[in-house]
């Protein structure tokens, strides 16, 4: 079996289509689950899971000591020997714990997921985005985790029958308590769909500043604004949902222009795969004009109103 | 407070450089250093000790010469050190069990503090995969931690919300970048610091039984990445224009 799981259904989605992949290599049927609930069981076997499992647990928020408590159980009955977690926070913690209860191998950020010899190879990226591992299972069950847009959904097949299986599982409880949960303040930007981003970086002085690149980014009409860590973690400007980078958002835009903004590679680790990328910064020797595909040299309160109006020109 | 924190040696992955004809990063000759957020797990360990007394043991996981880091470590203020070589195909896996065994020799632990993430394979397992092992509650991306007589409270960053959890001790919690700005030593530290005992364990002496790897490294892979690296250097309007003109052609500007 294969069992693919996640809390986000839109990933689990992702994964059911990697998980059909694998399972018709390895000649298995894949199994999704869900738990605490049984809302999305519809829709995953429209999408291609061959049986959905609505575990029923009186839980009413995610504890990866107790979510795993009952992965476990659920892997060991079913003779599972591929789990697929989606690769958000939850999903990665979730991934190590179970792994360290069934005492077995597990490879967390996979872009890349095969079958080599009847084993699981995995790719992933390393080094802060300098260099790919490649990595095989030496163990069973293997778990992998797969972040968000690794993979495209199979396409909806209407009325796809098969089997919802209800059960109700026991697990090991935690005695952490939750006692807040608190949305954080976001702007409800979504870097990781956009097309164009507009990226600022150290290089502003102020955060009233920032107008700059909102005004290039509405002359491009991406109107996607992103930026690099200190922007986002020490000096909270923009929140967190513009945040760009190995421990932000990764991203693919069909146009990234850098602004002020260094080019630490935990930073290129989220931009990396930009279809062009424009840098503007006053250091020549700043790292960023490496990975870029246009660089100006200049001081970006000087060159981003020259450049938003020259666009403005341009795009008419 | 007792409180084991666990600390990395990894290579400075800004220092790596890529061969240009194979594109591979060159591992070797690396500078190494303790991973950036292990370090903030350390800060957070001293404030709780400052606060709240206790002793703070840090183990690493590496070869003989992580001793000199930890040396480090000790002068920012912890008070012992622990150093286990662990066997030659070492994974996730076998490091963790590595880790649970010190830790469990260590004992009277109250908290065990890591980094969410090492800074050189970033996998983020570790911290779980130890507290799976010791069978305690794990708290992971913790932005801050506040300790109480029998309970440490803390706020979990998940990106789109702030989580706030409380968990009796023992506990292992994981730390982000963001929840300290971690010291630099003292001279007066450093000096201090050479008389504080650092421990070498073998991986048999705290983890029965055979350590097999679950994983195998079967390639490190270079990450080509083709870019045209024009940069425009005239004088600005020029440059602008002719970037424009660049943008344009190449068809992103619609």
């Amino acid at each position: 079996m294969v069992l693919v799981y996640s809390d986000d259904k839109k990933l689990t989605l992702e994964l059911l289509n990697k998980g059909k992949e694998l399972a018709k290599e390895l000649h298995k049927k894949v199994i999704a689950v869900c738990i605490g609930h049984d809302s999305f069981a519809k829709d995953y076997l429209e999408h291609g899971a061959d049986s959905v499992i609505a575990a029923e647990a009186d839980l009413h928020t995610f504890k990866a000591e107790e979510y795993a408590s009952i992965l476990e159980k659920i892997v060991k009955e079913n003779n599972v020997e591929v789990v697929l977690i989606g690769s958000n926070k939850n999903g990665k913690e979730l991934a190590a714990r179970l792994s360290a209860k069934l005492d077995t191998g597990c490879v967390t950020d996979c872009t890349n997921v095969y079958v080599k010899d009847k084993k699981i190879v995995t790719e992933r990226m390393v080094y802060s985005g300098n260099a790919i591992a490649v990595e095989q299972f030496l163990s069973h069950p293997q778990i992998v985790t797969i972040p968000p847009k690794a993979f495209n959904p199979l396409p909806k097949t209407e009325g796809h029958k098969g089997e919802v299986i209800k059960k109700k599982y026991d697990f090991e409880r935690s005695p952490s308590k939750i006692t807040k949960v608190q949305e954080m303040k976001t702007e409800g930007v979504n870097v990781e769909d956009a097309e164009i981003i507009v990226s600022c970086g150290r290089g502003f002085k102020n955060k009233d500043d920032i107008r700059l690149v909102r005004e290039l980014a509405d002359a491009l009409k991406g109107r996607t604004i992103g930026c690099s860590r200190p922007i986002a973690a020490d000096l909270k400007w923009l929140s967190e949902d513009h945040w760009i980078g190995l421990s932000g958002h990764k991203v693919k835009p069909k146009l990234y222009i850098a602004c002020g903004i260094s080019g630490q590679i935990q930073h290129i680790a989220g931009m990396r795969d930009s279809g062009v990328v424009v840098a503007i910064n006053k250091d020549p020797e700043a790292l960023i004009f490496k990975s870029a595909d246009y660089g100006i040299v200049g001081d970006l309160y000087q060159v981003l109103p020259k450049l938003t109006n020259a666009i403005r020109e341009k795009m008419g | 407070m007792n409180i084991v924190v666990c600390a990395k040696q990894v290579v400075d992955v800004s220092e790596i450089k890529v061969d240009s004809s194979t594109k591979k990063p060159i591992l070797s000759g690396v500078p190494q250093k303790i991973s950036d957020i292990d370090k903030n797990a350390l800060e957070e360990a001293i404030r709780i000790k400052e606060k709240h007394g206790g002793k703070i043991t840090v183990v690493t996981v590496g070869p003989s010469d992580a001793k000199e880091r930890i040396k480090e470590l000790l002068a920012m203020g912890a008070d012992e050190g622990v150093l286990v070589v662990p066997p030659q195909n070492a994974d996730y896996s076998v490091v963790s069990h590595i880790l649970a065994g010190a830790i469990k020799k260590i004992g009277g632990y109250d908290i065990v503090l890591c980094g969410e993430a090492s800074i050189d394979m970033f996998s983020g397992q570790m911290g779980p995969r130890v507290a799976g092992l010791l069978n305690i509650p794990q708290i992971t991306y913790a932005q801050n931690v506040v300790v109480e007589k029998d309970k440490v409270v803390s706020e979990r960053n998940l990106g789109d919300k702030a989580v706030t959890i409380e968990s009796p001790y023992p506990v292992l919690i994981t730390v982000t970048k963001e929840i300290n700005q971690p010291r630099l030593p003292s001279l007066m530290q450093i000096l201090a610091s050479s008389s504080k005992p650092i421990h070498k364990w073998s991986a048999s002496d705290v983890a029965s039984g055979k350590l097999e790897p679950k994983i195998k490294t079967v390639d490190i892979k270079g990450v080509p990445m083709v870019r045209k690296n024009v940069i425009f250097h005239d004088d600005l309007d020029q440059c602008v224009n002719k970037l424009v003109d660049e943008l344009a052609k190449v068809g992103v500007l619609r």
